[in-house]
């Protein structure tokens, strides 16, 4: 039986670390709100971009001298994974989720036969991906979004994709972020980005799309484009992942903070108890000891 | 009003402008050209420059520089996409002067052909934000 001292030190250190789990809550909340607003800030472009991708995507469906960010390079050997996780941890099951479903992955394309390659975006990927593909994982990019994720790093990082891409080191590119649902759902989603594939939710919009002069010709707005598109796509699994982290660190928090109530709850009704029977045998030593003279 | 072409320009950080205006000048690769309601569908690339936007026609009441994107004209209006958009008033001309100066000096320092290209699209970048600062031709 823990002694009274025991017990309220315990209670104490559980009520600091509620407090810190609810600051944590509280800042991860301020800091979703904003990252959401840059998701939505970022959406506009995003879907003009896609509009205009269509509509010439189409237009060069029937030409066999699409530029290779759209067509690929024919072949599917080699695979770059880029995996994007959160730098920091206490986020609940937000990275783990992403890095499993990439391991399962890097996990299958290895069975068939296939070469994989591993970027790492963020420490938490590759700190949960060295320990089975250490010699696959190419390079670490860290602190993408610090002190504020803004276009010029999310177009870095697709720099440097696209130069691996030139430099032929890999024939397909997917990328694997969590998708930002809501504060409780994110969804772990593989995304395509070399050859990249037009989503096909809105696919009759293409019979009706109207007809547009080109200037300079479609090949060379699509060789122009489609880095920008690469950008992008980056930056755009970087907002979905950052309010992902910031949903799932909230929600995390909010448990943590709920079981440390529970927790003094059950410490406290223990430490009353404790102390209610130290009382009571110390008035029946009293009282024995006066009887008995 | 019915002869008013609704004009965006996006950036992928936010929508910079958004109105119902007269004329827009935009620079496209192949030469500047100008929006104005019932104007063909068009998409263009563009090169680093000034976008004039005429609200009601009769003179230049908006200048913004981008550095390069791509324009969409329909029937809806006419968007620009551009990653980095600058009123040219809020240009600073010792800090556009200092990004050229760079700029030059890092095309002198480069390697390989990637290098090269990409330090020279950076040259002809601040070269026109320079440009941007002197009068307007519109």
């Amino acid at each position: 039986m823990p002694s009274l001292k025991d017990l309220k030190v315990r209670i104490n250190s559980t009520k600091n670390t509620q407090k810190i789990t609810s600051a944590m809550k509280m800042v991860s909340a301020a800091k979703l709100r904003r990252a959401q607003e840059q998701a939505e800030a970022a959406r506009p472009y995003a879907e003009r971009m896609e509009k205009v991708l269509r509509s010439l995507a189409v237009s060069m469906a029937g030409k066999d001298n699409a530029p290779a960010l759209l067509a690929g390079t024919g072949r599917d050997q080699v695979h770059l994974l880029v995996v994007m996780t959160s730098d920091r941890g206490l986020c609940g099951a937000f990275n783990s989720s992403i890095t499993r479903q990439a391991r399962k992955m890097a996990r299958d394309l290895k069975a068939n036969g296939k070469q994989v390659k591993i970027l790492a975006v963020g420490r938490k990927a590759r700190d949960q991906m060295k320990r089975e593909f250490l010699n696959e994982i190419i390079a670490t990019i860290e602190d993408v979004g610090k002190p504020r994720l803004t276009f010029d790093s999310a177009a870095k990082i697709a720099q440097r994709i696209s130069h691996m891409f030139e430099a032929g080191e890999f024939d397909v590119c997917t990328v694997v972020y969590n998708k930002f649902k809501s504060a409780i759902t994110q969804i772990v989603t593989p995304q395509q980005l070399i050859p990249f594939a037009l989503s096909s939710a809105n696919e009759n919009a293409d019979a009706n799309a109207a007809i547009y002069e080109y200037e300079p010709d479609e090949e060379a707005i699509l060789a122009d484009l489609l880095p920008r598109n690469l950008s992008m796509q980056v930056y755009r699994a970087l907002l979905e992942n950052a309010a992902s982290e910031q949903g799932a660190r909230m929600t995390a928090m909010d448990n943590a903070t709920r079981n440390a109530g529970d927790m003094i709850n059950k410490l406290t009704i223990n430490y009353n108890r404790t102390r209610q029977a130290n009382i009571t045998k110390e008035l029946i030593e009293i009282i024995s000891g006066a009887e008995a003279v | 009003m019915a002869d008013q072409v609704h004009f965006e320009l996006v950036s992928p950080e936010r929508l910079l402008f958004s109105a119902n205006v007269a004329e827009i000048v935009i620079p496209g690769v192949e030469g500047d050209f100008a929006v104005l309601a019932g104007h063909s569908n068009l998409i263009s690339t563009l090169r680093p420059g000034v976008i004039h936007i005429l609200e009601t026609g009769a003179q230049v009441t908006d200048r913004i520089f981008v550095e390069g994107g791509f324009a969409e004209v329909n029937a809806e209006g006419c968007t620009v996409l551009a990653e980095r958009a600058a009123r040219v008033a809020d240009i600073d001309r010792n800090k556009a002067e200092q990004a050229l100066a760079d700029a030059r000096e890092d095309l002198q320092d480069a390697k390989s052909e990637i290098d090269r290209a990409a330090a020279a699209q950076l040259v002809e970048i601040a070269e026109a934000r320079i440009a941007a600062l002197g009068t307007s031709t519109y």
